[in-house]
């Protein structure tokens, strides 16, 4: 138990930095056309591609001779990198369709 | 100097998320925000493999030969895969690209256990691992959300290209609380005895299992709610990432998707008016089955494509109704070739868009400004159903649940209470479909029934095709 107590202590900037986000992440979206939710989906897929950064990290602190961590971070990485460049590359596709025509 | 250069760009990557995700909710600015991001994106990769410096030992990164050659295939194939993607796939390309995202927080979860398990075998003592459990805690987070993801991104994907089909069987939904509830206990055990490493492999098989029950009885017509869902939970995934590396732009992106992802999901499920507890747990074809009694029997008449073809054209206005069918069969850029022949004949033509026509929000948006279709005859459904009235002619494209009477009439019909298009207000409404099979949803359409309705079986694409030819030879 008090072990749960220091780390929210040491770590309630991230906590606060949830918090808030939970807000904004509401707010942002809040008044979006039923026309773009699948675009915004889209987008919002590529964003928590993020997590790349956690795989490149992962990566690039195995050590050497770690070949199952280096393999499953390979991995991490690529499948990572799949989600970024995939969902912006999509939402791109979409959106581009949405082009005024005059 | 370089911690601060790293940081300048994490916090500009965060900004550009937030900014990205607000300018994708406005139809001007979607473009631009997607881009936005993705810039911001780019920074904060690039900064973590050059900039990144362990807070531990102060060394850099290393690796780089693996990382980049993983950064150079996932960019190309992810690249060709999302353009090389037929429009009508779009829904089953972002599950899949979700359901890799999860997979990535699994992973990372997986990598970091047992890197942890290796410091607790190396003999730490019991300081250490009373010290490591909330990040025990975080990493099982990460590891059951992300695996729960991916599985159940891969089965929506399945499900949405007709691979997968859907399976519900009485107590699923007991065996998969059950299933989740024995996921958790188990987690939580591991918490407290991080030094059992073997439980880890019995979580991730336990989490993936939830993940394919999950989604397995939930209707193909419900997939876009459940790929939104999914979207959320891998945001939230990736923010279990930013606290294991104290890493702000982790948490700031996942978070934000968690929350936007959320709100979402709420969203869709209200344009379809029912609740997001009624989807998961009531699915489509379950409810189906035990109203079994709204099943309407009738004659339907046919009608020929020489016969649609001269109601259409010397009608003063025409409404489309396009649904799924028109997106199978690949028939909005013929369908846009009706439209003009029938406004060069002075006929007004809308488009009436139901917003969850077709397999996602704004697939038919999508699919009709593909093929040029000008952005002001898409009328959304409130519009719509004021129009219906002065029209003379509904023709409806492989839609079928969005114009199911039985949403308003019949308090039993699985889709009760949700809003549909009024077609039966016009004068005539055309059907087209490929047969009287029921649609996404397994329900009759009585509809199909009414006097002034008329079938007009086929292809969507080939129908359309001859339509055109008829009409041009009036």
């Amino acid at each position: 138990m008090e072990n749960i107590l220091t780390w929210i202590s040491a770590h309630q900037q991230l906590l606060y930095i949830v918090i808030l986000m939970i807000f904004v992440g509401i707010e942002v979206i809040g008044h979006v056309p039923s026309v773009l939710h699948t675009p915004l989906m889209s987008g919002a897929n590529a964003i928590h591609g993020v997590v790349i950064i956690g795989a490149i990290i992962v990566m690039g602190k195995a050590e050497n001779d770690n070949y199952l961590a280096l393999i499953l971070g390979f991995f991490a990485v690529l499948l990572g990198m799949l989600n970024v460049v995939g969902g912006f590359v999509v939402t791109d596709r979409m959106l581009e369709m949405f082009k005024k025509k005059k | 100097m370089t911690q601060s250069i790293l940081t300048i760009c994490y916090l500009f990557a965060s900004i550009t998320f937030i900014l990205g995700l607000k300018m994708l909710s406005n139809p001007l600015t979607a473009r631009k925000g997607n881009l936005v991001a993705a810039v911001g994106m780019t920074v904060a990769i690039l900064g973590t493999i050059f900039l990144y410096r362990d807070e531990e030992t102060g060394n850099n990164l290393h690796n780089y030969g693996w990382i980049f050659s993983a950064l150079i295939i996932g960019a190309i194939v992810g690249t060709l895969a999302a353009k090389k993607v037929k429009m009508t796939a779009m829904p089953e390309m972002v599950s899949l690209f979700n359901g890799m995202g999860g997979a990535c927080a699994a992973l990372i979860s997986i990598v970091e256990f047992l890197h942890i398990s290796h410091q607790i075998h190396n003999g730490a003592d019991a300081a250490y691992i009373s010290a490591i459990r909330p990040t025990v805690m975080i990493i099982l987070t990460g590891l059951i959300i992300g695996a729960v993801s991916f599985a159940g991104s891969m089965v929506a994907w399945g499900k949405l290209n007709g691979k997968v089909k859907d399976l519900s069987f009485t107590g699923q939904n007991i065996l998969n609380l059950l299933v989740l509830a024995t996921t958790i206990g188990l987690a939580v055990w591991l918490v407290v005895h991080p030094e059992q490493r073997w439980m880890m492999v019995v979580i991730l098989v336990l989490a993936l299992c939830y993940g394919i029950f999950f989604v397995l009885p939930i209707g193909g017509a419900d997939m876009p709610v459940v790929i939104s869902l999914l979207n959320s939970f891998t945001g939230v995934a990736a923010a279990c990432g930013g606290f294991l590396y104290d890493n702000k732009v982790m948490l700031t992106g996942g978070i934000l998707v968690g929350a936007a992802g959320t709100l979402l999901t709420i969203l869709m499920c209200k344009a379809m008016n029912r609740s997001l507890k009624n989807v998961l747990i009531g699915s489509f074809g379950a409810s189906a089955q035990t109203a079994s009694g709204t099943a309407v029997q009738g004659h339907h008449k046919e009608i020929s494509v020489a016969d649609s073809a001269m109601l259409m054209a010397y009608a003063n206005k025409v409404m489309i109704v396009p649904g799924y069918g028109l997106a199978v069969a690949q028939a909005q850029h013929i369908c846009h070739e009706l439209e003009e022949l029938l406004s060069q004949k002075g006929v007004t033509v809308k488009y009436a868009i139901h917003p969850v026509a077709g397999r996602m929000p704004g697939h038919m948006n999508v699919l009709l400004a593909e093929a040029d279709v000008d952005y002001e005859v898409l009328l959304e459904m409130e519009d719509a159903n004021d129009e219906f009235k002065t029209c003379d002619v509904v023709l409806i494209l492989g839609a079928n649940d969005v114009v199911n009477p039985a949403a308003k009439t019949d308090p039993a019909s699985p889709i009760y209470g949700m809003p549909i298009l009024d077609v039966e207000l016009a004068k005539t409404v055309i059907i087209n479909k490929r047969s009287m099979k029921p649609g996404y949803a397994g329900i009759e359409n009585e509809l199909f029934f009414k006097p002034k309705s008329s079938m007009l079986f086929g292809d969507a694409k080939k129908v359309l095709q001859n339509l055109v030819t008829e009409i041009k030879a009036i």
